[in-house]
């Protein structure tokens, strides 16, 4: 994420859009907790998500 | 205040029918009421005071000539400035639409104006519904009824604003993450929001098009439910049935630990008083989680974000300038969001709606706080609750963005007032697909908790 916040404020600055610099690193910090989230082990359509507790990890 | 305006819509429709009031005396008296009190409010964008007068008395002409169209007919409502109205402006509340007349009705309008109610005007809201607090806004702030220093939620804000002071019988809002039931519940009257897809969003400016929905503001549940049938196509809706379940029949999930985690107190306070009402009522409530609802914000974020900038990338390219400072900012930071980020929200989104269905097993409703705030002072950004600092925006989301991303139905009920005197709403949810269930559940627990106060 690191790389990709320091891309994304620069393009930001590129753009004359600086004032995004703050909500872009909440933003990095939500997706932190989006690709942490434990159902992303699961394959979607794998059962997990229809309420299968035997779906399958990667 | 006039007596009619205290009137809820199936009280009223009766005496329309009967002709002992006429569709032009209670127009008269609504557009009255928006004249005393939107100068003080800003409720209204547009108010379309001839074109009432003129549909009212056509509207009085036909009951005249036998042709009464039912419960609608004759009964003034308004539209959240999203919703069109075929030949009058839809501004979305920005400076970008300053100049776009709707060519046509949106579908839930045509429906409504074939059921005979009579337009006011169209509804202040925070711009193109993107905020909870209704502040922002190219014609200004929306203020509480209550307390005009404060918000009145968001987006739908003038919808219910108008609502609870008689500027109109109903209000047609939309509700992204919860635009119908927040400002519902901070200004103290009814607010649906039906299964997703239940009510066609045509002729709406979208928001986020997997999660937009459209429903009523009310002040009774009886009413919502007219309204609701009435846009879901139903040329003949019979009323809410006369005999409720009895309160000692329901079951209810109440949802823990993340949806009582953080509470205002005066929330915290009412809403624990009406539970115990409920209790005594016969009501019998249990505890239920979703496993995962602390990943709400996150996955709302990353479907929100991106679907708001791609329908706005043209106009946002060319006139940044137009919108309001904090909507074009988050309209810019969901063109950062990557497509693989959005492709897992939307996985996520199906895990959630999985674990809201399993907290719902062998329960008549789920039952949370609407919001877990009162209403706050214009301008204020954040919160300290429990000895920490919140984003009002992420606490006036907190407990209803899950059922946008869910698509589960959910309406908020006024549960009367904190010690500040500021309402406080009780918040219903029912199973996919099953909103007239919710609805008939939720006249229940009105009777139980008492109804609207009205300004």
């Amino acid at each position: 994420m690191e790389a990709w916040l320091r891309a994304a404020v620069e393009d930001a600055e590129r753009r004359g859009v600086p004032d995004l610099k703050p909500l872009l690193e909440g933003l990095a910090q939500s997706t932190l907790m989006l690709r942490a989230a434990d159902w992303n082990d699961y394959v979607p359509g794998d059962g997990k998500a229809e309420g299968n507790e035997t779906g399958t990890r990667r | 205040m006039n007596p009619l305006l205290d009137l809820s819509i199936v009280e009223l429709a009766p005496r329309i029918a009967a002709r002992e009031i006429s569709c032009s005396e209670v127009t008269e008296a609504c557009l009255a009421r928006i004249s005393d009190d939107n100068g003080r409010l800003n409720a209204f964008i547009t108010i379309l005071a001839d074109q009432a007068r003129a549909d009212a008395s056509r509207a009085d002409a036909e009951i005249a000539a036998g042709r009464y169209r039912g419960p609608l007919h004759g009964v003034p409502v308004s539209l959240k400035d999203l919703v069109d109205l075929a030949g009058v402006p839809t501004t979305a509340g920005s400076r970008v639409l300053e100049h776009h007349v709707a060519a046509a009705d949106a579908a839930v309008t045509a429906r409504l104006r074939e059921a005979g109610a009579i337009f006011l005007g169209k509804c202040n809201l925070h711009e193109f519904a993107f905020g909870t607090t209704s502040e922002d806004s190219a014609f200004g702030p929306v203020r509480n009824p209550w307390d005009s220093t404060r918000s009145p939620g968001g987006s739908s804000g003038g919808s219910a604003a108008a609502v609870v002071t008689g500027m109109g019988f109903a209000s047609i809002g939309t509700d992204t993450g919860g635009s119908i039931r927040i400002p519902s519940a901070v200004c103290g009257c009814v607010g649906l929001k039906p299964t997703s897809g239940e009510l066609p969003c045509d002729g709406i400016i979208p928001l986020s098009w997997t999660l937009d929905h459209v429903g009523p503001l009310a002040r009774r549940v009886a009413d919502a439910w007219l309204l609701f049938q009435v846009m879901a196509g139903n040329r003949n809706p019979r009323a809410l049935p006369a005999t409720r379940v009895p309160p000692s029949s329901l079951r209810l999930g109440l949802l823990k630990p993340y949806f009582t985690d953080v509470l205002d107190s005066g929330v915290r306070d009412q809403f624990g008083i009406e539970l115990g009402r409920l209790a005594k009522a016969g009501v019998a409530i249990s505890d239920r989680a979703v496993p995962h609802a602390t990943d709400t914000a996150t996955i709302y974020l990353h479907l929100q974000l991106p679907e708001a900038s791609a329908y706005h990338a043209p106009v946002l390219e060319a006139h940044p300038d137009l919108y309001t400072t904090p909507v074009r900012q988050r309209l810019e930071m969901g063109r950062y969001v990557l497509a693989e980020d959005y492709a897992r929200a939307r996985f996520g989104a199906t895990v959630l709606r999985r674990e809201v269905d399993a907290a719902l097993e062998g329960l008549d409703a789920l039952v949370l706080p609407t919001v877990p705030i009162t209403a706050q002072p214009i301008g204020s950004t954040a919160l300290t609750i429990g000895g920490q600092s919140h984003p009002v925006r992420a606490l006036m989301l907190r407990l209803t963005q899950l059922f946008d991303v869910t698509g589960h139905p959910a309406i908020s009920l006024p549960c009367g007032r904190s010690g500040e005197n500021l309402p406080v709403g009780l918040q219903l949810v029912g199973r996919h697909g099953r909103t007239p269930d919710l609805l008939t559940v939720a006249a229940t627990i009105e009777a139980v908790i008492g109804q609207r106060d009205q300004r």
